[in-house]
């Protein structure tokens, strides 16, 4: 596959990891800890296991998976609101599948659909609309979630049925912006990270400036980088040599996908549908200030949270759940006291646990369970 | 988050409505086209690789930039066969002033 | 094998099921001697198979037995249809545990108002795949449902087959050292029916690898009568078969990513919709376990049947301290499979 294969290249990624070793090696003589490198996006995480990255690093090079995985963050009350509106005689409710197993306070929506709701899983929002052009007399709600990645897809549907006017699809709601997310994780007493991987699909919808605060105000390194592996090591490569040369700057790996100033018409769309909300609940780290969207008063017909006057219940985490420290690369996945005991992909407690993408999950189904020291008998 | 896969543009099936088809891999999957049109006309797109994310073009694929990022990577793979025959050469030329 | 699947005697006239057609009378008597018996050509018309076999004479051979139901959606999908999987899946079930299947049984649980045409084709799937196969449908039952209370069509069948003296085949005699092999393309069944089933919107020239092994089995176990074991990695894919033979064996699996046969339409399936191959189901393919001095004729054996063209050498099982499926990736770095905690679903994260 064109621009996939070749940047899957095992001999490319043999010279990168001899530059990385020696990075690592000169970064090491000044320093008694390792080096954090934070992956802010769930396909890295996915990247890192699925080709094994991590092992294939000097050990002194470590992972902390950040909060980029939409489904993990997902609050359960949010949850809640689906499985209600799902339930609704009336609603088809249509939904990527990374949500069909995301636990709610009862039920899930796999669980829902097993009670009798009409949920249907979908690849993209224009096959929830075009089933609401095919379903005249049912009301089609989405389940929009995702990063500014997914939300041009949303408002440019949400625009589609405006101009179709398509009056039984509406979209419920639950975008999530990173920027504030990672000024909250930086700005939290125990952060230990010394630089970042910046998402790339992100980033091609909203440009590299708005990390520019990162580099100015917190001193440190974000490389926006791609998704196949030999991208997620040219970018620790780039943040090595940064943290080297004693640089903390913004750089660009992903530049084929990735422009500077980000997507025009994407923006446009964004801005026209969305505007930001005074704050939303994510699950591990609580209530973050403008850290998610909602659709404008002009596009309140298509608004599920105001067609159907969704409750949102506030419900806390499980208590013992500490998915907000191994966010913030506080601890590792396995240091959590539930990790693997209460809290497996089976039955997930946390946050982490619920998606692949999850560290959590990526951690005991992907092998990081052997870094896991074997437990005392 | 976001997973976005290359494809390749092969088809317009709806320019009023932006919609046209992309080829991944020998997988047809209808696309919006709405975020690569940019200046140009719709039908221009074709042959176009864009990345593609839950059914639209997000960004059209910059092949100069695809290829330098992998010509990076090759000199970094040549200045180390460089440095290494160097190491032989100086080893080689230790030799024989042994 | 016949060269012209047999039709129906014609005296069903209905185009579609009615409840009619299970109540038990002539109209049942209809359906099921046009649709079904004058297809399959069962030897008596009682309610039971009498089936005599030269090979259970034979001191040591052993019967298996086995059964399964099919509940696939589309029914008919490129590649094959609910019959033809029906024939296919019990006649792999029996062939990997070293069996030689000879008779299958099938039974219908048929939704009013289904069309008779569809069980007419459905029918003669099962026909052309049992003679592919070699083996016969000796019995069978129907019963007609209230719509909605199954999906147009479930079928069941059983099979029955020899095991021939001295064969063993188990999971549990797999090596530290042995070779793992499979005869063909993975994922073709898995992605086809996504394909087929449209929810996800894309198209692409992939067909379902349903199909006997039986005979492909057979030239393996001839050229290389060590043979440990085998799975059919149906549902839950390759993935899941191999942990089901670490499991058994108590014994690590190691395979690599850069070995494993694929089609570019199926990788492309999985990019895009965020999907791992390997756990996509398969209707016609095996993986096998040989010494590693066989495994070469193991190979060759397979790659002579049509059913193997495609095989390969896809890893061997290896010492592990704690015993898993680990796959090299063609990247570099390795990682455990594991087996799924449910369904495969598609992902845009």
């Amino acid at each position: 596959m064109k621009y996939v294969d070749e940047f899957r290249d095992p001999v490319r990624a043999g010279v990168l990891l001899k530059e990385i070793e020696a990075l690592t090696a000169q970064i090491m003589a000044g320093r008694d800890r390792p080096v954090v490198i934070m992956e802010v996006c769930g396909g890295h995480t996915h990247s890192i296991f699925r080709y094994g990255i991590e092992k294939m690093l000097p050990p002194e090079i470590e992972f902390a998976h950040g909060p980029g995985c939409p489904v993990c963050v997902l609050p359960m009350g949010r949850v809640d609101d689906c499985v209600e509106l799902a339930m609704k005689p009336e609603v088809i409710f249509t939904t990527f599948g990374d949500a069909m197993r995301v636990p709610g306070s009862r039920l899930s929506l796999l669980g829902a659909k097993a009670e009798g709701a009409d949920v249907r899983m979908v690849y993209s929002p224009l096959d929830a609309l075009a089933l609401a052009r095919a379903n005249p007399d049912r009301e089609v709600v989405f389940f929009g979630l995702g990063f500014e990645t997914t939300m041009p897809s949303t408002a440019l549907t949400i625009l589609q049925a405006q101009a179709e006017g398509i009056g039984n699809f509406s979209l419920f709601c639950n975008h999530i912006t990173i920027i504030p997310t990672i000024k909250a994780i930086l700005d939290s007493p125990d952060m230990g990270i010394d630089g970042f991987l910046g998402p790339g699909h992100v980033s091609m919808v909203i440009g590299t400036d708005p990390y520019d605060f990162i580099a100015r105000d917190y001193h440190r390194p974000l490389v926006v980088a791609g998704f196949e592996p030999l991208d997620v090591l040219h970018s620790v490569w780039m943040v090595l040599r940064q943290m080297a040369e004693g640089r903390a700057e913004i750089e660009n790996q992903y530049a084929r996908i990735v422009p500077r100033y980000g997507n025009e018409a994407s923006l446009a769309a964004v801005t026209e549908v969305f505007e930001l909300r005074e704050f939303f609940e994510w699950r591990g780290l609580g209530s973050i200030d403008h850290s998610g969207v909602q659709i404008r008063e002009a596009y309140a017909a298509w608004d599920a949270e105001r067609k159907f006057a969704v409750a949102s219940p506030s419900i806390p985490d499980p208590k013992a759940c500490q998915c907000g420290e191994v966010l913030k690369g506080a601890i590792k996945p396995w240091q959590c006291k539930l990790f693997g005991r209460s809290c497996t992909p089976e039955t997930p407690m946390g946050a982490l646990m619920v998606s692949s993408e999850g560290a959590c999950a990526a951690y005991y189904q992907y092998g990081g369970i052997d870094a896991v020291p074997e437990p005392a008998q | 988050m976001c997973l976005g896969i290359p494809g390749q543009i092969v088809e317009i099936t709806d320019a009023g409505r932006k919609l046209g088809v992309a080829n991944v891999s020998g997988v047809r999957r209808p696309v919006n086209l709405a975020c690569v049109i940019g200046e140009g006309s719709v039908e221009d797109l074709i042959g176009t690789w864009v990345l593609i994310h839950v059914g639209f073009a997000m960004s059209k694929i910059d092949e100069d930039q695809a290829a330098e990022t992998l010509r990076i990577l090759t000199e970094l793979g040549e200045a180390q066969q460089e440095l290494a025959a160097m190491r032989d050469g100086d080893r080689a030329l230790g030799d024989a002033q042994w | 094998m016949n060269a012209v699947t047999p039709t129906g005697n014609g005296r069903l006239r209905a185009e579609r099921v009615t409840l009619a057609h299970g109540g038990g009378g002539k109209a049942m008597r209809d359906l099921i001697e046009d649709v079904f018996t004058s297809v399959f050509e069962p030897d008596g018309l009682e309610d039971q198979a009498r089936l005599s076999h030269e090979m259970l004479a034979v001191e040591g051979a052993r019967l298996a037995f086995t059964t399964d139901s099919f509940v696939v959606q589309p029914l008919e999908f490129p590649g094959g249809d609910i019959g033809k999987i029906a024939v296919c899946g019990t006649v792999n079930d029996l062939t990997v545990g070293g069996a030689q299947p000879l008779w299958l049984s099938a039974a219908f649980i048929i939704e009013e108002g289904t069309e008779v045409a569809l069980l007419r084709r459905v029918a003669a799937a099962m026909r052309r795949a049992a003679d592919q196969a070699g083996v016969r449908i000796v019995t069978g039952d129907t019963k007609v449902v209230e719509r909605g209370a199954a999906d147009t069509l479930f079928v069941t069948t059983s099979g029955v087959g020899v095991i021939p003296a001295g064969r063993e085949l188990a999971a549990e005699k797999v090596r530290a050292g042995d070779v793992a092999l499979v005869n063909g393309v993975l994922g073709d069944h898995g992605a086809a029916i996504l394909a087929a089933r449209g929810d996800m919107v894309f198209e692409a020239d992939i067909r379902s690898d349903c199909r006997p092994l039986n005979h492909l089995m057979e030239a393996v176990i001839e050229a290389a009568p060590g043979v440990r074991c085998a799975r059919d990695a149906t549902r839950g894919g390759l993935a899941s078969a191999l942990n089901e033979i670490s499991q058994a064996s108590a014994i690590g699996i190691e395979i690599d990513e850069a070995r494993l046969p694929m089609r570019a339409e199926v990788k492309g399936v999985c990019e895009l919709l965020g999907l791992d191959p390997l756990y996509l189901a398969n209707e016609g393919a095996l993986v096998l376990f040989v010494p590693e001095e066989q495994a070469e004729a193991a190979l060759a054996a397979m790659r002579s049947t049509e059913a193997g063209r495609d095989a390969a050498i896809i890893g061997r099982a290896a010492e592990m301290r704690s015993p898993r499926v680990v796959m090299h990736s063609l990247f570099g770095g390795s990682r455990i499979v594991d087996m799924l905690v449910g369904e495969q679903l598609p992902r845009i994260c």
